[in-house]
């Protein structure tokens, strides 16, 4: 299944190939035009007469990077991308290029003093252990700069669910594949960019070298529709379809734009819901505001747990993110 | 079959404190071809390895292990949950199985955090704060799942440099496999010796197995095989224990001290890799419970050297594990030649 090959894929940022081969290899049938950019986006152009639309996906996923050695062997690391403190402890990551398996351990719970009880973790007093015997061996298994990546395995999960590593934004990259599957009227073009998750850096150069009339951004966005979390800031549902952006921490959404992807999800009897949070941010922050800027919009599938080891997302959610997209785009002429 | 095998399928299995039954007939299938293997009433198994003489020699491994166990049911599915022996904070953004009468796999997410207040932010977080997500409605939840099903941490067996391991429950199935290294090494071998290997059961809620098992068998000397700190970054600054140096052999009141030297010398001879560790008062193993069973009973504590204690990443050396097993062996072999009274009097 492609989104399990998407999701279990190891692209960090700043070390996206893994996905973009698999990309690259599923898209080339189906485009006109395919390129790596130097940045290390890909770009594919569906020629079209229509307007210019530009429609995005993030390749990269949060992940770790090695910056140090401790005497002991242990190796220090810090995040890459934005991973809470509190994720790390007892999972097992993937180390470099080599795969080297390590897990980041935790002190014993018997050893702990009170005060350490209570303590939150910082990635200061956190480390990866490969079992290396001492600092010298590590450092014939691990280079400083090696990313680490979770060992989460895809899977589904609950009633119509899946869960695995990377949702965000892999989620979007299986979506807009899908989409080049299709034909449109429209002049299409979509960019699969690398590093969202350190500050949407790799959308700047696709969308100026693109400068589209309509900025697309696909996601997978913040659902916090936990019990135990107040619903007014759950900021999606799960299973209630595609969630359309209204703000964001980067982007102030084009208010046509979004009707009129609304008015096409009512049509086709899509359901949808709005993005009830005003934090966060992707793409198409970066999409709006390169040259003249462009009218942006954001479609996003609602993950639980993103920016962690494992998230979980509804099937039909996925399937009608995809449904939305493409009619919306058939819609433009 | 190898240890690292064997300790391979222990710890993918689930043995919470009070069902270590559910491991008794894979157990048993292992066990048999060295003595014969019967089950107690609270769920210690026996493994009896028959000996020629009366003497009786009790070898000890827990079989229980930590875990989690369903409290109370919440709204769409999520379950709340409390940890017996376990850290929440190890428990953050892990996949679970909970134990229903279908296995139901489960999540454990914390809200985003940037929905944290400061305070969530700087603090640990807590049971409380925990929910797992089956992502099922509760109707279909509660076919399956009741209060007080357990759970655990799934996490798949982990290779790691220098024949390291890091797994779950590797506390005590460590223990276990080491037991099974010793059966082996003593098999065809004419022991006068009667061995009884045990795999004790809710050792992780107070050594309770212990206590009954040391007294059905009434050893004439009691061996318990736990896991130790280690010394390293996350383990106990006041042991000297390393993973790969082989069984650390516990020193203090709960220990023999001419059978503590007995094992140290058959170490020494047989060049097996061991260390030491103080332990001045509670070891806090089955060894504690065995000493005080009946009259009392000469005990020791061999303890196979691990990191990150009770998490789903506990990190353990195979070859320590089969040093303890060898180590065992070669100890009953020589034990087998002496005579009781000049080893345990004063």
């Amino acid at each position: 299944m492609l989104l399990e090959k998407l999701s279990n894929a190891i692209s960090p940022a700043g070390y996206e190939g893994e996905v973009r081969n698999i990309i690259i290899e599923e898209i080339k049938p189906y485009v006109d035009e395919l390129f790596v950019d130097r940045m290390g986006n890909i770009i594919a152009h569906k020629k079209g007469k229509g307007k210019r639309v530009l429609v995005d996906a993030h390749m990269d996923e949060v992940g770790f990077i090695i910056i140090g050695y401790n005497d002991d062997g242990t190796l220090r690391f810090t995040s890459l991308g934005g991973v809470n403190d509190k994720i790390p402890p007892c999972k097992v990551l993937y180390v470099g290029n080599n795969k080297i398996k390590g897990v980041v351990g935790l002190k014993p719970i018997h050893l702990q003093s009170q005060e350490d009880r209570k303590k939150g973790i910082n990635y200061e007093g956190l480390c990866i252990d490969i079992g290396a015997k001492d600092r010298n061996e590590a450092e014939k298994y691990v280079e400083i700069g090696d990313y680490a990546v979770f060992d989460t395995k895809f899977g589904y999960f609950g009633e119509n669910k899946v869960k695995g590593k990377a949702l965000d934004d892999r989620i979007g990259c299986f979506i807009l594949i899908e989409a080049l599957k299709e034909n449109y009227s429209c002049d299409f073009y979509a960019a699969f960019n690398i590093q969202e998750e350190t500050g949407r850096r790799g959308a700047l150069g696709s969308s100026f070298r693109i400068d589209p009339e309509i900025g697309i951004a696909l996601e997978g966005t913040v659902c916090a529709d936990m019990p135990n979390v107040p619903e007014h800031i759950s900021g999606t549902y799960l299973g209630r379809g595609p969630a359309i952006s209204i703000m964001d921490g980067t982007s102030i959404y084009d208010v046509s734009l979004r009707e009129e992807i609304e008015k096409t999800a009512k049509l086709s009897n899509i359901p949808y819901q709005n993005r009830r949070a005003a934090a966060g941010g992707n793409d198409a922050g970066s999409m709006h505001g390169v040259k003249e800027g462009c009218r942006v919009a954001a479609i996003s599938v609602p993950s639980r747990y993103i920016h962690s080891s494992v998230s979980v997302a509804s099937i039909s959610d996925i399937d009608n993110g995809k449904k939305l997209l493409i009619k919306f785009l058939q819609g433009i002429a | 079959m190898e240890e690292k095998e064997f300790l391979k399928k222990l710890t993918s299995s689930f043995s919470p404190s009070g069902r270590e039954d559910y491991l008794y007939e894979e157990i048993k299938k292992v066990f048999e071809p060295y003595g014969e293997v019967s089950i107690s009433n609270i769920n210690n198994i026996y493994v009896k390895r028959k000996g020629s003489g009366k003497n009786k020699i009790m070898i000890m491994a827990h079989l229980d292990e930590v875990a989690l166990i369903i409290t109370d049911f919440s709204k769409d599915g999520f379950l709340k949950f409390k940890g017996i022996g376990i850290d929440p904070k190890t428990l953050v953004s892990q996949e679970v199985i909970i134990n229903g009468k279908e296995d139901i796999s489960g999540v454990i997410g914390i809200k985003p955090p940037h929905l944290m207040n400061e305070e969530e932010k700087d603090k640990a977080v807590t049971f409380q704060s925990l929910l797992i997500d089956t992502g099922l409605s509760t109707e279909k939840v509660k076919e399956n799942i009741s209060i007080g099903t357990f759970a655990y941490v799934k996490r798949d067996f982990t290779e790691l440099l220098n024949n390291n391991v890091a797994c779950k429950s590797a506390d005590d199935k460590a223990g276990v496999v080491a037991m099974f290294s010793c059966a082996k090494g003593l098999e065809g071998k004419d022991l006068k010796t009667n061995v009884y290997f045990v795999l004790s059961a809710q050792e992780e809620v107070g050594h309770r197995g212990a206590k009954s098992a040391a007294y059905e068998i009434n050893p004439d000397i009691g061996i318990a095989i736990d896991v130790t700190f280690d010394s390293g970054k996350f383990g106990a600054d006041d042991r000297e224990n390393k993973l790969g140096a082989g069984p650390s052999v516990c020193i203090g009141p709960n220990c023999h001290v001419k059978l503590r030297k007995m094992i140290i010398e058959t170490a020494k001879e047989c060049n097996i890799p061991y260390q030491v560790e103080v332990e001045p008062g509670n070891t806090g193993t089955d060894a504690w419970d065995i000493q005080i069973a009946r009259e009392g009973i000469p005990t020791l504590l061999i303890s196979i050297p691990e990191k990150y204690m009770h998490t789903s990443v506990e990190v353990i050396a195979i070859d320590d594990i089969k040093n303890t097993g060898l180590l065992l062996a070669k100890f009953i072999e020589k034990l087998d030649n002496m005579s009781l009274e000049e080893v345990l009097c004063f």
